[in-house]
């Protein structure tokens, strides 16, 4: 069934009537980015404004893969078991060329985990559970719609802002501006900020089909099949996902010079879907044409404002790392401006958050460029090398890995970064993100990424005992002491962080450092590195 | 068999992306000399002449018809 819009309603803000006190934060943008921000700081007690020009969830599913980490985040934020009730979980992806089968892979070979490789779920159920929950936080969550930012000055310790509403406009100040408003960002647009990248001149059409029947043919499984060359759509490459209700994703590749209005047209795109579902009934859902860039911005942070999310940087989908990538930003950012925001961190760890996150989306640009090219040959050459390695992939294993139709997003490693502390040894260096594992503890079976995501938590794996230091959670794995102690289910825990060994995580769940047996000063040294207090002596 | 099954990953795109960009720019001839170049740099850098000799018939067998 289509996805009713419901509209949400608008309430004529404070600010039309009389000047509001200035806000610690404002975010603009209520999509999933925006929403996740505003979610994050809630939990950390800081309150915020979110402002929004429309007043529904996205129009078109839109973002649709979410990968592992981003649903973990969506854990710590109160959403992530909606989502994975509600999506479609997939972790096999499957390569043809034409209409052999070159290539799969498996995403998440191993047991012991709270979440999938990835859940397909529209953009706008996404967004929809993200209002429930921000919902949930009426005195730290202001949502307004229908609040169009038309202006915003960037002043030395805070920003003023002129939002237009239906009732006209009004003024407001934050002491941080956080930009999650997309792709074309108005607000890095009226800042003039360079935003040149790697544009893709091939169109791509996506289409979201409803259909009883699967047209995963008679496997009746959800996957990601991707085509070079099918026998439907010859010479280009085509795309298929499943989505709730029976709503299914196909991403077709156009001819360069493709006239973009004529392609949009059911005339066009009906025969083209009828070529790859044959005469199983579907309904035409929603369809849309587009070119993707590569781009990320050379500064995340001007002064006050923060760009968080598209509006920092854009990639082609294939890899899935556009909203994924956004809400590693959002996991990143959050615990840093609320330190900042609390007086226990200095404004410089905000900077912290530009170099870690300018870092992921350079990776996820440089993945899904290559992914794109390959896609896409330019030249005689490039198609010469590709149609090779495709003929190689039929049983070569090392061509196989070469068909590259989209690296699929995977936790950014924050290794070598200055708020980690390098050192000891370890299966999970510092800078990686949470592994997670199953446990079972006083109150009964839960996961790793529920024990140690949201605040510092240090974690004891077998015989080490664990220091007490302000301001971090101590957890035991596998060991008795006066904290809190689990056992490592089925030992998974142990295998994946090796035993008598402790592990500071970061309230984002990145690992910061490493013990083989903590002193305090140990501790309170890697903690106050990671809130951007870096010794002199390592710079 | 002599042949490895997979050597490259987990690098595989670093080395076609290089690949890509070596040919960047180039005509279809000067292409194909680069191309001749490297399968001769590549075969002395094997040196193994037994070896050299399957991974052209392995290349061969891959041919159209």
């Amino acid at each position: 069934m289509a996805y009713d819009y419901a509209p949400y309603p608008y309430v004529a803000p404070p600010g039309l009537n009389g000047t509001e006190p200035r806000h610690p934060v404002v975010i603009v943008g209520a999509g999933p980015i925006g929403l996740a921000m505003a979610i994050d700081l809630a939990q950390r007690g800081i309150k915020s404004v979110v402002l929004d020009d429309n007043n529904v969830v996205s129009v078109g599913s839109r973002a649709i893969c979410w990968a592992k980490r981003t649903l973990e985040i969506f854990d710590r934020l109160g959403v992530g078991e909606r989502m994975l009730d509600k999506g479609v979980t997939w972790k096999v992806g499957r390569q043809f060329h034409g209409e052999r089968q070159v290539y799969s892979f498996d995403l998440l070979p191993e047991d012991g985990h709270k979440y999938p490789a990835f859940i397909n779920l529209q953009q706008y159920y996404v967004e929809e559970y993200l209002i429930d929950r921000a919902q949930d936080f009426p005195d730290m969550i202001d949502l307004r719609f229908k609040n169009k930012v038309t202006d915003h000055a960037g002043k030395d310790d805070h920003v003023v802002l002129t939002v237009e509403t239906p009732d006209g406009p009004y003024t407001l100040e934050a002491d941080w501006l956080i930009a999650c408003d997309g792709a074309g960002s108005p607000t890095r647009e009226r800042m003039g900020l360079d935003f040149t990248g790697q544009t893709f001149q091939e169109q791509f059409l996506i289409a979201d089909i409803e259909m009883e029947d699967s047209p995963f043919g008679d496997q009746d499984v959800p996957e990601r099949w991707f085509w070079f060359d099918p026998p439907f759509h010859p010479g280009k490459s085509a795309l298929l996902h499943m989505q709730p209700d029976n709503i299914y994703r196909i991403d077709l590749q156009l001819d360069v010079g493709a006239d973009a209005k004529t392609e949009a047209t059911e005339e066009k795109v009906l025969p083209r879907i009828k070529a790859i579902v044959g005469n199983k009934p579907f309904k035409l859902d929603w369809m849309s044409i587009y070119k993707f860039r590569c781009i990320k911005l050379d500064q995340f942070v001007h002064g006050r404002v923060i760009f968080v999310g598209d509006s920092a940087h854009v990639v082609s989908p294939f890899g899935a790392r556009g909203g994924n990538g956004g809400i590693q930003d959002v996991d990143n950012l959050g615990w840093k401006l609320a330190a900042v925001l609390n007086g226990q961190a200095h404004t410089a760890l905000i900077d912290t958050y530009h170099d870690e996150r300018s870092h992921g989306s350079a990776e996820n640009i440089l993945n899904s460029a290559r992914a794109t090219n390959f896609m896409t040959p330019k030249t005689p050459v490039e198609a010469l090398f590709r149609a090779e390695a495709l003929r190689l992939a039929h049983n070569q294993p090392f061509a196989q890995k070469l068909l590259n139709s989209g690296r699929l997003s995977v936790p950014c490693s924050l290794e070598g970064f200055d708020l980690q502390t390098p050192g000891t040894a370890a299966q999970i260096a510092p800078g990686r993100a949470a592994v997670d594992a199953p446990l079972s503890g006083p109150r009964g079976d839960t996961w790793l990424i529920a024990e140690v995501q949201g605040a510092f938590t240090l974690v004891g794996f077998g015989d080490v005992m664990l220091p007490e230091v302000r301001g971090v959670n101590r957890i035991g794995i596998n060991q008795r002491a006066d904290y809190p102690c689990f056992t490592a289910t089925h030992n998974h825990a142990m295998r994946r962080y090796g035993a008598e060994m402790a592990y500071l995580f970061r309230p984002d769940g990145h690992v910061c450092a490493v013990f083989k047996s903590p002193t305090i000063a140990d501790v309170e040294a890697a903690m106050s590195r990671a809130m951007g207090q870096i010794p002199e002596d390592s710079q | 068999m002599t042949i490895y099954p997979d050597r490259l990953s987990p690098n595989q795109d670093d080395v076609y992306n290089a690949l890509m960009a070596a040919h960047e720019g180039l005509s279809e001839d000067a292409s194909h000399a680069l191309n001749a170049r490297l399968v001769l740099l590549m075969a002395n850098q094997i040196g193994d002449p037994a070896i050299l000799i399957e991974l052209m018939q392995t290349a061969q067998s891959y041919a159209d018809g």
